[in-house]
């Protein structure tokens, strides 16, 4: 059996601010390592959320979704995810919601309880370490993230 | 050098249309229409406005890290990236022929990256304006909407992408960020727990991936006069072809065909590509535009990707793919097919090689040696050149003493197709915008016809609501007449 809870991860630790995401990802891999809970929690980190991660989200009961934003209002948004089924016009990447609307589809059923943490960032150059505004980002996020952790305790099946 | 509708005589008298960026197109990618008063298209342009900088990135960088780091160019081909410069690497390090074990299992690694990332272009992308049509409803025209009106058909292609993520995850090691290809071999081969695992799927991917030859097939022989014309135009076509002619997307000698489809070069090796590829820069984009030297920047344009790949080859090298090669081939009558929407069915013939290659690599014990790395005489330049899903994909480095790269060059496969794309879209506009009211659906047809070429325009960056998709309508003294706008 899969972990219980999954957290999705995306960006490109080489673009600025949209490090993020795989930032606050590996702290979580250490926080929960630390505490015992690993085996609690998949963590997956990708470049961009995809069709596929529909398929990551069987099993589970819950998921947590975390990228960086250009529109969240700073520092952070942590709200509840529905499935959306509205247009997306990335070619190569779909919303959290697009892939709770992905799993609705293929499984045939409601997908498991999900969040979003969307950070603020500003600048996506290649080759950029996190702007100043990121950082203080960062770390408010990072204790919402906590503090979710606390609240959405699971433990692994047996 | 201006081809027809690339500049407009008097452009300050004009209307200008922007679709900012291309929707369902990665990166930042735009396209311009200039109209006069009778809405007659006077320029149709497609520019690239983002400068990336990928050499300032890699320059400077020890050449060993160099095959994980440039997978940070672009999230979409990832692999495409590593395997180029691991590639290139090979000749910096002295190796020219690696051991079997290696490659195959760069291989195995190569021709996953090619079955997911077909699979999420046509299943994904394009069938939304396949299916539906190019004008239907915006509401429709996605995913969603694929996934409603045929289930089978979305979740299959969710099923190969995912498989083909998993042969890249188990030769590279990871599902991204993949260390497995390093320079002179790889770093791991399959465990007999990792190839069983891939081997129980492996059956039902080939089997869904001839589906998708057919399904391709019989959307052009449903409606031929739309696709054996849409975006269609002459070029030449460029590919890596293998030792015996056939179809490689890992390794082999550059050949090109002129657009009757008789030899124009063959048997060049990718060290030499800057005897036979110019690249012109021009002011309105950031994008260059590759020609053939010999024949000029007028003449010497070319296509590249699996239109390319399918007709320049002799044979494919797996029974169920070359079949349906050789069904294309008579579709298309003896003559090069160039309509732009032949990309998809080429695409899919090009998934079930893949497909087969996979099983078939599968089953060959080499996979599971231990036999992976080789070192030799080092060298201070080496050019690695692979088939990437979307065409031919060059790296090309100089190592100093000290290990640093000091020179990098990198003609990716959507810059090779740069002026077939506008080439395409300025068909487009000629067809079906000429004269006529803009509507959505319209300009939709634009974006289709730079879709069948499958663009990368280099984006790893995807961060929440960074993709809009802004079409502005705007007088000849530039005022804003009216704008559609919807989020990504």
């Amino acid at each position: 059996m899969p972990a219980p809870f999954v957290v999705l991860a995306c960006g490109n630790p080489s673009r600025g601010d949209d490090a993020l995401g795989p930032l606050l990802l590996a702290r979580l891999d250490r926080y929960l390592a630390c505490a015992g809970r690993a085996g609690c929690y998949e963590l997956i980190e990708d470049f961009q959320f995809q069709v596929e991660h529909a398929l990551d989200l069987q099993h589970r009961t819950g998921v947590l979704f975390i990228d960086a934003s250009e529109s969240a209002a700073a520092p952070f948004e942590l709200c509840p995810l529905r499935p959306d089924p509205s247009p997306s016009h990335s070619t190569h990447a779909i919303s959290p919601g697009a892939v709770l609307s992905v799993y609705e589809r293929i499984a045939g059923e409601a997908p498991p309880p999900a969040w979003l943490l969307s950070v603020r960032g500003n600048s996506y150059e290649l080759g950029e370490g996190l702007s100043e505004p990121a950082r203080r980002h960062l770390e408010a996020a990072w204790l919402a993230l906590e503090r979710f952790c606390q609240t959405h305790f699971v433990r692994p099946v047996v | 050098m201006s081809y027809h509708l690339e500049t407009a005589d008097k452009p300050e008298q004009l209307r200008r249309v922007a679709i900012d960026p291309v929707s369902r197109v990665e990166g930042h990618g735009k396209v311009t229409l200039l109209m006069d008063e009778a809405n007659k298209v006077q320029q149709v342009r497609l520019h690239i406005v983002e400068f990336r900088g990928f050499e300032k990135f890699i320059q400077g960088r020890p050449y060993w890290e160099v095959p994980v780091m440039v997978q940070r160019l672009c999230g979409i081909c990832p692999v495409s990236h590593h395997l180029a410069a691991s590639k290139a690497m090979d000749v910096i390090v002295g190796v020219n022929c690696l051991t079997p074990t290696a490659e195959k299992i760069r291989r195995l690694m190569h021709y996953g990256q090619m079955l997911q990332s077909h699979a999420l272009h046509f299943f994904h992308l394009c069938s939304p304006d396949l299916l539906f049509g190019f004008d239907s409803d915006v509401g429709k025209r996605n995913i969603v909407g694929v996934a409603e009106k045929y289930p089978e058909t979305a979740r299959r292609g969710v099923l190969i992408r995912k498989f083909g993520q998993e042969v890249i995850r188990m030769t590279a090691g990871k599902r991204i960020h993949g260390t497995g290809s390093i320079p002179g071999g790889v770093n791991k081969s399959l465990s007999i727990e990792e190839r069983d695992q891939l081997l129980k799927d492996v059956y039902q991917i080939v089997g869904w991936s001839r589906d998708a030859v057919h399904m391709a097939r019989e959307l052009h022989e449903t409606d031929p006069s739309t696709y054996n014309s849409f975006g269609i135009f002459s070029s030449h076509f460029m590919s890596l072809i293998g030792k015996s002619g056939e179809m490689d997307f890992y390794d082999g000698k550059l050949r090109a065909r002129d657009e009757q489809g008789n030899i124009f070069f063959d048997a060049v090796p990718p060290a030499d590509y800057e005897k036979y590829i110019q690249e012109e820069v021009k002011a309105w984009s950031y994008m260059k535009f590759p020609f053939f030297k010999s024949l000029g920047k007028e003449h010497g344009w070319y296509k590249v990707g699996p239109l390319a790949r399918v007709q320049n080859c002799n044979s494919i090298p797996s029974p169920l793919a070359d079949a349906e090669r050789r069904e294309f081939i008579d579709y298309a009558g003896g003559l090069p097919m160039h309509a732009a929407l032949a990309y998809h069915w080429t695409r899919m013939i090009e998934m079930l090689h893949a497909a087969e290659t996979i099983k078939d690599l599968l089953h060959d014990p080499d996979i599971l040696g231990h036999d992976l790395l080789l070192s030799g005489e080092r060298k201070a330049e080496g050019v690695g050149m692979i088939e990437a899903p979307r065409g031919t994909l060059i790296h090309h480095y100089g190592v100093d003493e000290n290990d640093l790269v000091t020179m990098c060059n990198l003609i990716v496969s959507t810059t090779h197709n740069n002026q077939a794309m506008n080439e395409a879209i300025r068909h487009v506009a000629r067809r079906y915008l000429y004269g006529r009211e803009v509507t959505e659906g319209l300009l939709n047809h634009i974006e289709v016809a730079i879709r069948a070429y499958d663009p990368c325009l280099s984006c790893a960056t995807h961060a929440l609501g960074k993709m809009p998709l802004t079409v502005e309508l705007r007088d000849c003294e530039g005022r804003l007449l009216h704008a559609l706008s919807r989020d990504a």
